[in-house]
């Protein structure tokens, strides 16, 4: 793995820009990974960037009147909207530049939220929102619960996990259901982009949301984001949790472009998932049984990535 | 010159979006509210509106591309009914706080159980308190001419405020009246183009709708209330500066044959239209009754509405809403808390009207101001139910 994030150092780190567009003083949790990757993705969308953002743990604990972390304009209205009122800016944009009443510019329109308000609640908006065909960015913040409200289960809480309506208990151990796939549903939309990222590897998500907003039309990424609260994980583990997630399978970094996929990582072994597993509270109930099926089904997930990459290769 | 046609009120409606110039339209059906949003996409398909036409999944998301477009400086346009308002709620509620100029017109229906797409005004009042600046309008006339009224009042920097215009369901959108028709050059001379104070552009960040710590709710909700009140005299001020270029004066409340009147009826949209035959039939009998129309339901027009019922010994209040539980219809609540304060205030009689587009004829009018009349310690009573 280091050879890559070696590899990427070389370049990447010296062109990145010293300049911040989400700043220190925000209140999340420390070694909360959601707010580096709010970072990281500012980072590259830079100045010309508008954001709509969600309700969620982002706007609680970026702007709390009359504060605000944010050095670009931003928008936030409710839960589940966020994708229709980017859609509102980014029309309402594009009509009065055409009318002549603001000068022409490239603006990036981005929405955020997190997954709750993604692959639950906001997904009708986003779903619209894709299908409109609208020139914007969405990224979905995931780590996996709604943890603004108390950490409580979503459709993208992965199986088995403690949350606090699926508890670990005597008969039920945690989420019954397997994490519900966003970004292929959002893939489905027959979207020009959409992507994975996670900011343990930093180059990689600003490379992607720098492209998501230079690709007209609409794009979407889904960033796996530590929440060493809602996970039940020390701090100082998040950025390494991040890189077991991927390193084990369990979120494979990809591209789909254009309807090709590519993955942007190509892990020649997988390493077992209990390794992702054993640093986290919310898994520490999982037995044997439930560990074994977890890992097979990972595999399988994984293999059918593979399966697309190659079937959408190029030539 | 104006021009004088027939023409259905949706149409009319839509035409007037146009010549207002609507920058972002967002568009979902539902009865009766659809043949407006049908129009304007006519319209910007055959490019004589230059608008951004955004067919949305959901009323939900067609108040959120209002917000969005809004807030980015566009002048933004949507419409619904019952069902749909009861969906976008949350947004028509945030949209006011978050004071932006968006326009919406609301085909009133009732809202279910049972599903009815009749006209009512169960929709309107469950937002009632939402801090929107709401008219309701009488004929297709009035309703052609707030589209212009209401993008003014609401983007006037004293303002700033969402407007919205009931207009009454199949009774006023499907008909078709007569309606003079505005020069563009005195529309574009009444309604310049839009020039918001904040907008989100990269040029001036701002961090719009932050989240309210207790300790500064109460005094953002205090600020939201005293700036809606103050938006009145600026929309008398529209009101007036429209009557001077058009000739059509509009006022908060409208009184007819109200002149010695000791029985008052209140209505408020299409049946004002009705119950002024009523009132000549009554008047022709030598009756002494008048009628006061409610044209300006929020902010309420306290003093203009004391003034016109000054004199009366009974009012009559006639909603199409029922506030299940409370007093009577949400009209007559309110018309009830307007005049406590005077110390001889008239009796108040409420009768429930006009449910999921039952009809009100003019001789309903003449029979509920003989029973209110006739029946002393009358509170309220649903009108016309068939036993
Ligand atoms: C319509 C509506 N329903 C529920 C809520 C309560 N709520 C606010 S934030 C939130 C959780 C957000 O979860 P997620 O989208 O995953 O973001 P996170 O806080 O985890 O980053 C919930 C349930 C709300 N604000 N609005
Ligand atoms: S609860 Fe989790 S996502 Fe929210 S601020 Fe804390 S660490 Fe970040
Ligand atoms: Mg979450």
């Amino acid at each position: 793995m280091d050879k890559y994030l070696d590899r990427l150092g070389i370049y990447a780190a010296r062109l990145v820009s010293q300049k911040e567009y989400f700043v220190p003083g925000h209140r999340a949790c420390q070694g909360c990974a959601e707010a580096l990757a709010v970072r990281l993705m500012s980072k590259a969308s830079r100045t010309n960037t508008v954001i709509a953002c969600a309700t969620g743990c982002i706007e609680i604990f970026s702007s709390p009147f009359p504060l605000t972390s944010w050095m670009v304009p931003g928008i936030h209205v409710a839960f589940e909207n966020t994708a229709a009122v980017a859609s509102g800016i980014e029309s309402g944009l594009k009509a009065i530049m055409r009318k002549g009443r603001i000068p022409l510019k490239k603006i990036n329109v981005v929405g955020i939220a997190g997954d709750g308000g993604t692959s639950d609640i906001g997904l009708q908006a986003l779903s619209g929102a894709l299908e409109r065909g609208h020139n914007m960015v969405y990224v979905c913040f995931d780590n996996e619960a709604y943890m603004n409200t108390g950490i409580q289960r979503s459709s993208s809480t992965p199986f088995g996990a403690s949350t606090t309506t699926s508890p670990a208990g005597k008969v039920v151990p945690g989420q019954t259901t397997w994490k519900k796939n966003m970004p292929e549903i959002a893939a489905a939309h027959d979207i020009p982009y959409v992507a994975t990222a996670c900011p343990s590897y930093p180059f990689d998500l600003m490379e992607k949301v720098r492209k998501a907003a230079e690709i007209e039309g609409p794009a979407y990424i889904h960033i796996l984001s530590v929440c060493p609260t809602g996970w039940r994980l020390p701090p100082e583990l998040s950025i390494h949790a991040g890189r077991l997630a991927v390193e084990t399978g369990v979120f494979p970094l990809y591209e789909v472009e254009r309807g090709r996929y590519k993955l942007s990582i190509d892990l020649p072994e997988l390493r077992p998932v209990q390794e992702y597993f054993r640093i986290q509270g919310r898994f520490r109930h999982l037995t044997e049984e439930m560990v074994n099926k977890i890992q097979r089904r990972v595999r399988e997930e994984y293999e059918k990535l593979k399966k697309k990459v190659m079937m959408t290769r190029e030539g | 010159m104006a021009t004088r046609v027939g023409m259905e009120v949706s149409i009319a409606a839509a035409e007037a979006v146009k010549q207002a110039n609507a920058d972002v339209i967002a568009a979902y059906p539902i009865t009766p509210q659809t043949h407006i949003v049908e129009h304007l996409s006519e319209l910007v398909n055959n490019g004589e509106l230059d608008a951004e036409f955004v067919p949305v999944e959901s009323e939900h998301s067609a108040m959120s591309v209002c917000v969005g477009s809004s807030a980015a400086g566009a002048r933004a346009f949507t419409c619904t009914s019952s069902q749909g308002l009861a969906l976008m709620s949350e947004i028509v509620y945030a949209a006011a706080s978050l004071r932006l100029p968006i326009l919406m017109i609301l085909a009133n229906r009732s809202l279910n159980s049972p599903l009815s797409i009749w006209n009512d005004h169960s929709d309107v009042m469950s937002i009632r308190d939402c801090g929107w600046i709401q008219v309701f309008a009488e004929n297709g006339q009035e309703v052609y001419d707030h589209v212009f009224i209401g993008f003014r009042v609401a983007e006037d920097r004293n303002v700033l405020n969402p407007f919205m215009i009931n207009i009454d369901g199949f009774i006023l959108t499907h008909v078709i009246e007569p309606v003079e028709l505005l020069e563009q050059e005195v529309v574009d001379r009444y309604l310049p183009p839009y020039q918001p104070l904040y907008r989100l552009h990269p040029d001036s960040p701002v961090s719009i709708g932050c989240f309210g710590p207790p300790v500064l709710f109460t005094e953002a909700k205090k600020a939201q209330n005293e700036a809606f009140c103050k938006t009145m005299p600026y929309i008398i001020k529209a009101w007036q500066e429209f009557g001077d270029l058009t000739g059509r004066y509009y006022h908060p409340i409208e009184t007819y044959r109200t002149e010695e009147a000791q029985t008052i009826l209140i209505t408020q949209g299409s049946l004002g239209e009705t119950a002024s035959i009523a009132i000549d039939m009554m008047r022709e009998k030598g009756e002494p009754v008048g009628l006061v129309k409610i044209r300006l339901w929020r902010p309420f027009p306290f003093e203009e509405f004391r003034k016109a019922v000054r004199g009366a010994e009974l009012v009559v209040v006639m909603d199409r809403a029922v506030s299940y539980g409370g007093p009577g219809g949400p009209l007559a609540g309110e018309i009830r808390s307007a005049l406590y304060p005077q110390e001889d205030h008239p009796r108040v009689v409420n009768f429930i009207i006009g449910l999921g587009g039952r009809d009100v004829s003019p001789e309903d009018f003449v029979q509920m101001a003989q029973r209110a009349k006739a029946t002393p310690g009358q509170w309220y009573e649903i009108y016309g139910v068939r036993e």
